[in-house]
């Protein structure tokens, strides 16, 4: 697999995916060249629909194409897949138990210069009401081109949340992946950091090393399925080091964060830290300075560390 | 279509209307206004023109309905129990919990059910999509689609309206019943369609206007949407909400009313 851009193997695993599948079909809402899916459209030109800015109706095509024997993914940006089709993706997808692959790409602060209007802090959130929902974010291109060839079969519909441009590379190509079951990037006893997605979890690996350099041994799981949450390797860092700091590019009372500090509490009650968005809206602005305004940073993140591992010390 | 043809699907369509009245009766609540505006579309459609199988209710190259004013599910199961999709008995179970026929259609509880709809405006564009996929798979059939008159105040609607158009799904024929009465009063006052035909040919589909309750009309102007084979074809239907219903007949109360036992012996006495 060739460097390439988040979006691009996107594109390229749906083309894979088409070459060996007649019924792969890919929609997209008048951002087919901003989502990468312009190759798939010349290589399958009568599985491929633009249904011009109109994400409803896109969603309820994808569901009915779908009820009639085909598999669709259907892109477009997370705030308008997650936000405006929500309700289409609701009732017509999942509720009818039909599955739509949907994608929301430009989560959170990559949203750049498009700013406030387009910035999903919310997208996890609002899907993660939605039962049996497969919820994904992959944070390079080796785990994205295996997850969702995955997502493709499974017999759930499922939400891709896509960082479209950038190139990052975490894994060997001879990895494998299973939605649902998270990975350990980095052994760690003092604390787990447990992120998400294609700029937490690079941050999250600098500042394990940053802590490293000062004596604190942090592990790194990288979640890329939020639900179904890997209990089993939540609950396996909690046992091992005692202490957890979620990072995710969202809000975290709704988001990673919640889900992962939802369930230890009720299972094995263990300090954590939500590190990413409090209660408030995204702003226009380039990449890194997002970072800083929002503290996404590997710098912020081990001060959170730090925060959360003076936590287990608390009432004793 | 002859006139006995016709003769026995007038008497088709009273007794789905009687099992409709008794299925919402003997719950004592429901949407019998919506229900009623429909039968004689949904007669014609399943007593002549749609190849469905009961034995196969799923079978590939079937035609398919999207009712997507989904809350007169009651005359589609109807409907479907007339046509043997499922016993008849099925429709004392209307809305009770553990039903296989919940107020809105559901097609993972409904044998006949092609499309799980209840939220307003999202049924022609799942109708697109069933039509695109049996398009892409060779099928020679028809998806028919039953819109409302209220519903067509959801922008999705003419979202679809343009898709449809855009991608020349002449299998579709997409019928809005226009019994002119929204929920809270008369279509007119709530979000007036104006010239709904206009609308619809201006959107590039085939239009005709018909009485909803003329069985003979609505055969014929489904013979003619079937030739359409470049674009998607509207059929309006001047329906009236209740029709044949003695209690709901033209009221504006009658989308989602209670049913006394004295109305229901009522309306099922007019109707013998």
């Amino acid at each position: 697999m060739k460097d390439k851009n988040m979006r691009d193997i996107y594109c390229d695993t749906l083309i894979e995916l088409a070459e060996q599948d007649k019924n792969i079909v890919v929609l997209d809402a008048d951002l087919m060249g901003a989502n990468g899916l312009g190759p798939f459209k010349v290589a399958f030109p009568k599985n491929f629909y633009n249904t011009g800015v109109a994400e409803a109706n896109m969603v309820g095509i994808a569901s009915g194409l779908s009820a009639g024997g085909m598999n669709p993914f259907a892109s477009s940006f997370a705030c308008f897949s997650a936000r405006r089709a929500f309700d289409q993706f609701f009732v017509s997808s999942n509720y009818a138990k039909i599955k739509v692959n949907l994608t929301g790409t430009d989560p959170g602060i990559s949203a750049a210069y498009n700013g406030g209007t387009h910035m999903t802090f919310e997208d996890l959130g609002i899907m993660r009401n939605v039962p049996n929902l497969v919820i994904y974010e992959p944070a390079d291109i080796v785990s994205l081109h295996a997850l969702v060839k995955e997502a493709a079969y499974t017999s759930k519909s499922t939400y891709l949340r896509l960082h479209r441009k950038g190139i990052n590379r975490l894994y060997n190509e001879s990895e494998t992946f299973t939605l649902g079951k998270g990975k350990v990037l980095r052994d760690g006893s003092d604390l787990t950091i447990i992120a998400t997605g294609f700029i937490m979890v690079q941050e999250a690996l600098k500042a394990a090393e940053l802590l490293a350099e000062t004596g604190v041994s942090a592990a790194v799981v990288d979640m890329h399925t939020i639900q179904p949450l890997d209990e089993d390797l939540v609950l396996q860092c909690a046992r091992k080091t005692g202490a957890i700091l979620t990072c995710e590019n969202h809000q975290v009372a709704t988001g990673l964060g919640s889900a992962v500090s939802g369930f230890l509490s009720e299972n094995y009650p263990t300090p954590v830290l939500r590190h990413g968005i409090r209660d408030e809206f995204g702003e226009v602005g380039n990449l890194s300075y997002l970072q800083e305004r929002f503290e996404f940073t590997s710098e912020k993140i081990a001060a959170k560390a730090i925060q959360v591992m003076q936590l287990k010390t608390v009432g004793v | 279509m002859d006139i006995n043809e016709t003769m026995h699907l007038s008497t088709t369509a009273k007794e789905i209307r009687m099992l409709t009245i008794d299925a919402i009766g003997n719950l004592g609540v429901g949407h019998i206004g919506g229900s009623m505006s429909i039968i004689e579309v949904l007669t014609v459609l399943y007593f002549r023109h749609m190849k469905v199988n009961v034995a196969d209710p799923k079978m590939p190259d079937r035609d398919k309905l999207v009712l997507s004013k989904g809350h007169a599910g009651p005359a589609l199961y109807a409907t479907l129990s007339k046509k043997g999709f499922f016993p008849v008995e099925w429709l004392d179970t209307l809305n009770k919990g553990g039903t296989n026929l919940p107020s809105h259609c559901d097609k993972n509880r409904t044998p006949g059910i092609d499309m799980t709809t209840g939220s307003l405006g999202q049924g022609l564009s799942a109708a697109i999509g069933l039509a695109l996929a049996d398009r892409m798979r060779g099928r020679k059939n028809n998806v028919y689609c039953i819109i409302g008159d209220g519903e067509s105040d959801e922008g999705q609607i003419w979202e679809a309206a343009m898709a449809a158009a855009h991608y020349n799904i002449g299998s579709l024929v997409t019928f809005t019943d226009y019994n002119k009465m929204n929920i809270d009063g008369y279509t007119k006052e709530i979000m007036n369609l104006d010239d709904l035909g206009a609308k619809w040919t201006a959107f590039n589909w085939h239009v005709q206007r018909v009485d909803g309750h003329d069985i003979t009309a609505i055969n014929n102007a489904v013979e003619a949407a079937k030739k359409e084979i470049d674009r998607p074809s509207m059929i309006i239907l001047d329906s009236i909400k209740g029709r044949g219903c003695s209690f709901a007949e033209g009221k504006l109360s009658s989308h989602n009313m209670p049913i006394s036992t004295e109305d229901w012996a009522q309306a099922v006495a007019a109707l013998t």
